[in-house]
């Protein structure tokens, strides 16, 4: 390969820009959708001329769509702020769960340990529907449909085996070598724990928490089955959205724009620890 | 594997009952709020040995294996494995060649390379879901850039998801979108972990660069090529968001993957049931590849390790 003739370049250079163009474009045009009106959306043959506008966007953060035919309610922002919760509090309980159960895993050779490890990560390769369809039918008997909780509960399934396995990659790659010199010093565990062996494993638990959040923030299936209107998160809503506003092309597209923005700037600046969380661990060296 | 509860450091003469009992303490919170979830997968297992409907609850009965019976000479369960089967193979073929494709474009760790990598990881930051909302929007008939583009060069009937015969295409579409940087990511990282030595000696031996590729990148590559591949097959044998999101199932039975038709038997056809049975022979399925894909994954991770040594 450093053999690198002029074709060659050229080519690789044609073939990047494919690339680029089939992976990249649809988000951009989705984002010029976003800021334009129907009529000029609807145009044909399509044009890159067009009079920017905010109105998709100030009619979804306002919440109100006015059409021909009267003023429709637009409930997308109570959407958006679900997805924060929902993906939160889900994250910060299934950090505060596994890592600590990921340090077991990693520091201790225990009865049962391996097992209950495969357990937990046997969930993430399970059909959802098979738990979420009994489920559904639980949380109506136990009143849980339109709580927090229930749903919370249900999202340490997408979060804790990522956090897990992800986090106990990290700790056995660190020698326990310094935990073992500090303990010698006379401290105990816990302090070990969270003085050594915490700050030692911050960017694989970053990396785990950043994972963890992209997946529950884009997770569909799980609120569309167990979530009540007014606890639906942005992936569903979104959905739901498309049927109620018809034929309202731009605000679709702005939806849209809304639902990605957060994870796509997350993504952006917290690159370097999204990229040590996809490769699983697996292929560090 | 060890058979007595122990703790590897520090050097403890005799173990207390709290050293030993540390581990649990430490792992059970996570493991007691999994466990819930046990009980709904038995309650699965219980709803796929009965004959029940909602409708019909007065039909409500215990059948043994009935549903699964009836479910293996049903041509409506042979269609879904059928197209699973097509989803499966066709994005996971795609997404591995495009995939390794880009991996091998972007291999050496230049600003520019490294910049695209990144800027390549967007579609995989999309919600299936919302992605298949794009690409409705792209594709739509009046509209949609991608309609007006194929006009352009003289198609005018390409009705993507909205004809059968192109519907199962177009969702396999927007999955190699959204997962094809999965891979490539994958794959990026084995390349680049790769020993230099080989490479070295063959560009000093003037060996031609597709022996290179065939006999040398490729077969140093392959297990983190399964590794990606079997883990994506399992993804993709259970996709719901993209085909939900983008076609129900439809039109007629053309997208019908395993859990879009047990969404549809439970909450169209209140046919718990059968559902229930549905999902227990994907989950078999599923469980088959995951223990696969453990198994290659332990693997990879062990020689990363001793690699890095």
């Amino acid at each position: 390969m450093g053999r690198s003739s002029l074709g060659g370049a050229v080519l690789r250079g044609m073939l990047l820009t494919l690339v680029v163009l089939f992976f990249l474009f649809p988000i951009l045009w989705v984002v010029l959708m976003s800021f334009q009106t129907n009529e000029t959306i609807l145009r044909i043959p399509p044009s890159l001329l067009f009079e920017p506008t905010l109105s998709n966007y100030t009619a979804l953060i306002s919440g109100k769509l006015v059409t021909n035919a009267g003023t429709l309610e637009l409930a997308f922002m109570n959407n958006l702020k679900n997805s924060v919760v929902l993906s939160t509090v889900s994250v910060a309980l299934a950090l505060l769960l596994g890592v600590p159960a990921a340090y077991a895993f990693a520091r201790f050779r225990f009865r049962l340990g391996e097992n209950i490890a495969f357990t937990l990560l046997s969930f993430r390769f399970a059909p959802p529907l098979l738990v979420l369809l009994p489920l559904s039918l639980y949380f109506r008997q136990l009143g849980l449909t339109d709580t927090w909780v229930g749903l919370i509960w249900v999202y340490q399934l997408i979060a804790l085996p990522l956090i897990l396995w992800i986090v106990r990659g990290y700790f056995e790659d660190i020698s326990p070598d310094i935990e073992h010199a500090y303990r010698i010093d006379g401290h105990g565990w816990w302090r070990t724990f969270t003085r050594i062996a915490l700050p030692l494993a911050r960017p694989g638990i970053a990396a785990a928490g950043l994972l963890a959040f992209i997946f529950c923030w884009n997770n569909f299936v799980f609120a569309l089955i167990l979530a009540s209107a007014d606890k639906q998160p942005v992936t569903v809503g979104a959905l739901a959205f498309v049927t109620a506003s018809g034929i309202q092309y731009g605000q679709i597209a702005a939806a849209v724009m809304l639902s990605i923005l957060p994870t796509l700037l997350l993504a952006l600046y917290a690159q370097r620890y999204l990229v040590e969380g996809l490769s699983l661990g697996a292929v560090k060296g | 594997m060890a058979t007595t509860a122990g703790i590897v450091f520090p050097t403890a003469p005799r173990q207390s009952f709290g050293r030993a009992a540390l581990p649990y303490l430490l792992s059970l919170p996570a493991l007691l709020v999994c466990i819930g979830i046990l009980v709904p997968f038995g309650t699965a297992v219980w709803y796929s040995l009965q004959r029940y409907n909602m409708n019909l609850p007065m039909m409500r009965g215990f059948v043994w294996f009935e549903q699964y019976t009836q479910l293996f000479q049903s041509s409506a369960f042979w269609n879904t494995v059928w197209v699973s089967l097509l989803y499966a193979v066709f994005t996971v073929g795609a997404e591995l060649l495009l995939g390794l494709g880009i991996a091998l474009l972007l291999r050496r760790s230049t600003w520019l390379n490294n910049m695209l990598s990144i800027a390549l990881l967007l579609p995989l930051m999309v919600a299936p879901a919302i992605a298949s909302l794009m690409w409705k929007l792209m594709t739509h008939p009046d509209f949609g850039i991608f309609s007006y583009l194929l006009s352009l060069v003289g198609i005018h009937d390409f009705r993507w998801a909205s004809a059968p015969s192109s519907a199962l295409f177009t969702v396999i579409l927007v999955d190699v979108w959204v997962y094809t940087p999965f891979i490539m990511i994958l794959l990026l990282a084995g390349l680049r972990s790769l020993p230099r030595q080989p490479f070295e000696a063959a560009e000093l031996d003037g060996v031609p660069a597709s022996f290179v590729f065939f006999r040398i990148t490729l077969p140093m590559l392959m297990p983190y090529i399964i590794t990606a591949a079997l883990f994506r097959m399992l993804d993709s044998i259970q996709q719901f968001d993209i085909v939900y999101a983008m076609t129900q199932g439809g039109p007629g039975n053309s997208t019908l993957l395993f859990q879009v038709q047990a969404y549809l038997d439970f909450f169209k056809n209140f046919n718990v049931g059968r559902s229930a049975a549905m999902l227990m022979v994907l989950w078999l399925i599923a469980n088959l590849i995951s223990t696969q894909f453990i198994k290659h994954w332990l693997r990879l991770r062990e020689r990363a390790r001793g690699g890095a040594a």
